[in-house]
């Protein structure tokens, strides 16, 4: 009897999830060899030390602590205790920010750089020398003017979002088949119509892709922005619970993240799929 | 009388070569069409069809020379000449219908839908592809979508049909079908038509003037072949025709051997006065320049 690969393909992730976690469980068992100590050094270290317990926190405690974030997701006690759904909350909402005004910028000027030689030319050289900064070594110039940390973490997410969309958008636009603009000329189509009807359908699929990379980025930039930048957002409670030395919250924080970053990706692939044409 | 609705005066078109020295695809070409009229171009790939039809069309620029249309110098394209392309040319993203409508709504911007809709939809049928307007081109054949090209330039109803070897991805009775659609058409609406072809039977049914051009680089036109046959010819009777396998005959004749070696074998020629050709019963004969022909109609052809 033979499966479809899907289901053949999912029982292998199940079990290598389920061999994961088997040996993440057995690694970090607790010792019973514990060592005599006096009762004030033992409870100076804590469960580590006096039961013997690893430091690394076992799946099992790493199920019970996300199962409190999950029921609680929204709570806020000040400033350094708030449920992980608004520190999500934040960091997403600084991402989304920073992002649509990167789409604002880059598409608009994508387009002019694709269908102006001159302008592309011109704008060349500073893109060559803007694109590789790292997008973090802004922050201290944007800190300085602008003076608000938050709207620094989102100005760093614009800066480095930009980039890929404005050269994928410039590139897309600057490829439209001769023949697909040949068309619209023969039809005396004016340039603003045909820029919206066969410029920007034929380029969208080479622009939704560098929109795709763009929010990859993005997530991954705003993780070390919040680091540096700290008050609220997922990066900056990593730091915190790091600093708390709670490395269980630390896990369930690098596990969202990894989620928040998996389904951006899919709504951008999404829409990707939606103005992708077949020739 | 003759009125040059199409006057091409002298035209050129180099690329730049890889060695810096341009290459001339053709040069001094000198061609013209009365309204109404039907040309067709024969030449063998490569000689330049597709750059003379682009530089009519107004999406390419002659290096040097001209091309009058109606009495003006063309500058850039026109909704009055409609271009059926060699490579189809549809927009993906767009079904069969979506892609006629485009033609109409650009043409008649004021239209609402459902008139947009309706003119198209009656292209559409005419070029037999009725049940496919919500197809889109990748799921088409070849055929198809040559069929939908010709349906787009026929919805805007132009002055000049220029057409890039529209039928040659056709099976032989659909071909038929649409050969018979846009003589009737051209007739009917009077409009001038420029045709590049491979094929010599559809040239003989529905040309004019069949213009011969000799292999590139550096191709001429050659000849000017009349077609003797009446205008009311028919597609199916058309070889039981005298005069027939003549021309037939005398097109192949030329493009089997004389478009190599007739720039060679015909050091003199001058291409502002292109012989015209009417083959007859007898031995084709050129007849007179085409100066001549204006002064003394077609009494002088030759028998
Ligand atoms: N962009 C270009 N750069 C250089 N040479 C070109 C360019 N476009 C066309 N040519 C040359 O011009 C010549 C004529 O091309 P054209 O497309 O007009 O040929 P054609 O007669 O239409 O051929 P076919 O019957 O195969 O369609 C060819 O030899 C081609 O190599
Ligand atoms: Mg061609």
């Amino acid at each position: 009897m033979t499966f479809s690969l899907r289901f053949r393909a999912a029982v292998v992730s199940i079990a290598l999830l389920a061999a994961f976690l088997g040996i993440w469980h057995l690694a970090t068992r607790s010792t019973a060899t514990t060592t005599t100590m006096s009762p004030e050094y033992a409870k100076l270290m804590g469960l580590t030390a006096t039961q013997g317990k690893s430091a690394m926190p076992g799946p099992l405690d790493v199920g019970a602590k996300l199962w409190e974030h999950f029921k609680q997701p929204f709570y806020d006690k000040g400033p350094n205790d708030k449920g992980l759904g608004i520190q999500l909350g934040y960091s997403i909402g600084r991402v989304g920010l920073g992002y649509l005004l990167a789409v604002i910028v880059a598409i608009p000027l994508g387009f002019l750089i694709g269908m102006s030689p001159l302008i592309s030319k011109a704008l060349d050289p500073f893109i060559q020398v803007l694109k590789p900064i790292s997008p973090l070594a802004w922050m201290p110039l944007a800190l300085y003017t602008i003076k608000d940390s938050s709207i620094s973490a989102i100005f760093v997410i614009f800066i480095c979002s930009v980039w890929p969309m404005l050269l994928n958008t410039a590139f897309g636009v600057a490829a439209v088949r001769k023949e697909w603009i040949n068309v619209a000329r023969t039809l005396e189509v004016g340039t603003i119509r045909r820029a919206f009807t066969v410029i920007l359908p034929a380029a969208a699929p080479t622009i939704l892709t560098g929109m795709r990379i763009s929010i990859g980025i993005a997530w991954l930039v705003i993780v070390a922005a919040e680091m540096l930048v700290g008050g609220t957002g997922i990066g900056y409670f990593v730091w915190n619970e790091w600093n708390n030395l709670s490395i269980t919250n630390v896990i369930i924080a690098i596990l969202l993240i990894g989620v928040v970053g998996m389904l951006l990706d899919q709504i951008l692939a999404r829409f990707t799929r939606m103005v992708t044409f077949p020739e | 009388m003759t009125d040059k609705f199409i006057s091409i005066e002298g035209i050129a078109r180099r690329y730049p070569g890889a060695d810096g020295a341009p290459i001339t695809v053709f040069e001094d070409l000198w061609l013209s069409l009365n309204r109404g009229e039907f040309g067709c171009v024969i030449g063998h790939s490569g000689c330049g069809k597709t750059t003379v039809l682009n530089i009519l069309a107004g999406l390419d620029e002659p290096s040097e020379g001209a091309v009058i249309v109606d009495g003006q110098a063309i500058e850039g394209t026109s909704l009055d000449r409609a271009v059926i392309f060699q490579s189809h040319a549809l927009l993906p993203w767009r079904t069969v219908l979506g892609n006629v409508a485009y033609a109409v709504t650009s043409k008649w911007r004021k239209w609402d839908r459902a008139k947009v809709k309706a003119h198209a939809q009656k292209f559409i049928d005419l070029v037999g592809l009725t049940g496919s307007e919500h197809k889109r081109p990748s799921e088409l054949s070849g055929g198809m979508k040559q069929r939908v090209g010709i349906a787009r330039a026929l919805s805007i109803t132009p002055k000049i049909m220029l057409m890039d070897e529209p039928f040659s991805a056709l099976d032989a009775l659909t071909r038929g079908t649409l050969q018979d659609e846009v003589r009737r058409i051209c007739l009917e609406t009077g409009q001038t038509a420029f045709m590049i072809t491979h094929d010599v039977d559809e040239a003989i049914y529905l040309a004019d003037k069949i213009f011969l051009m000799t292999n590139g680089p550096g191709a001429v036109l050659a000849e000017i072949v009349e077609n003797p046959l009446p205008k009311d010819r028919g597609r199916i009777d058309l070889h039981r025709h005298p005069l027939y396998y003549a021309l037939r005959n005398h097109i192949v004749d030329f493009l089997v051997s004389r478009s190599k070696t007739f720039t060679a074998a015909t050091p003199d020629h001058d291409p502002r006065n292109v012989p015209v050709v009417r083959p007859g019963l007898s031995e084709p004969t050129i007849v007179v320049a085409p100066s001549l022909v204006e002064a003394s109609s077609a009494q002088k052809i030759a028998r």
